[in-house]
């Protein structure tokens, strides 16, 4: 349902802390970053760790942030960056 | 994974003589809880025909045959083959099959650096690393200090390992969050035109590969 994401487009992470395994780590959630990739999709791991078949699949991006959006008080570059994959459903648009 | 049982003293003679057993040898330690699990684990695992104990000594020894100057060939061949270098970035799962090595379930994906752009690779959540092309992962790569801080403070933890880069270079941080495996294709030192790909790949460290530091100048 409209959830592709092509590079280019501007994302956000869903800030949300539900129980489980989950592959988005805390320090990217809520943030905005920058779709860069899409690899495809994988068994989703939350399933996965439940001992389940991980089904349906989850569409997998590769997202850049900038470290000065994440960290307020970055100490390194402002052209530093960071790159991190992040499954479809952890993600939404931010319209342009 | 435990690799030996010990069963057995290791005496370097035969003692089937009724004596009393001689104490512990130093190195035999009481397992932990997680060592004893996979131990079980294991033992049921064969005992239940899933697998043999020869298919899993077989694993370790390739595992274990699995070293960082395997990644060092694969970087010293992109550096003299353009066409390889090429299909390495583009396809890195593939491309280390003509080394004869196999991602399993994971991706290769291999971060060139360039001029502008320094990459390095972490693993936040656990200690995800390129296995299937550098081996077993150094102990700095698992710890929490290494993992909280590369992210965070990527450069302070870069000048720790020696490695100084001018606010000009974008610092690329890649953490290892889903299924892709990431290895850094260093840049090929100045001054290394007429090195052949054995002495180049004599150049690259595991640690250049992980993006924490530099090849070595020849």
């Amino acid at each position: 349902m409209g959830k592709d994401f092509s590079p280019g487009d501007r994302v956000r992470v869903r800030e949300d802390f539900p129980p489980g395994h989950i592959r988005t780590p805390v320090y990217v959630r809520g943030k905005e970053g920058v779709v860069t990739r899409g690899f495809g999709a994988f068994p989703n791991p939350e399933v996965l760790a439940l001992g389940r078949d991980g089904l349906p699949k989850k569409a997998l991006y590769e997202v850049r942030f900038k470290q000065t959006d994440l960290w307020p008080d970055y100490a390194g570059s402002p052209y530093d960056t960071l790159d991190i994959d992040i499954y479809e459903h952890w993600l939404a648009k931010i319209p342009r | 994974m435990h690799e030996h049982t010990h069963h057995h003293h290791d005496h370097d003679h035969e003692h089937d003589h009724a004596h009393p057993h001689a104490p512990p040898a130093k190195d035999e330690k009481i397992h932990s809880y997680y060592q004893v699990l996979g131990l079980a684990l294991k033992e049921l695992l064969i005992e239940k025909g899933i697998v043999t104990a020869d298919e899993i000594r077989a694993t370790i020894e390739f595992r274990d045959s699995i070293t960082p100057s395997t990644g060092a060939k694969i970087v010293a061949r992109a550096w003299t083959d353009p066409a390889y270098k090429k299909r390495l970035l583009a396809n890195g799962t593939e491309a280390i099959k003509e080394f004869g090595l196999d991602m399993g379930a994971t991706v290769l994906d291999v971060v060139e650096n360039t001029p502008k752009v320094h990459n390095m690779i972490v693993c936040t959540l656990c200690s995800c690393y390129p296995r299937g092309v550098l081996g077993l992962p150094p102990s700095w790569y698992k710890s929490r200090e290494y993992r909280a801080r590369a992210v965070r403070e990527p450069r302070a933890v870069l000048a720790e390992f020696g490695t100084h880069l001018p606010d000009t270079v974008e610092v690329r941080v890649h953490d290892s969050s889903a299924d892709l495996r990431y290895l850094v294709l260093p840049m090929r030192p100045a001054g290394t035109e007429k090195m052949n790909e054995e002495q180049l790949a004599a150049l690259v460290s595991r640690d250049c590969m992980i993006g924490v530091s530099l090849p070595r100048q020849p």
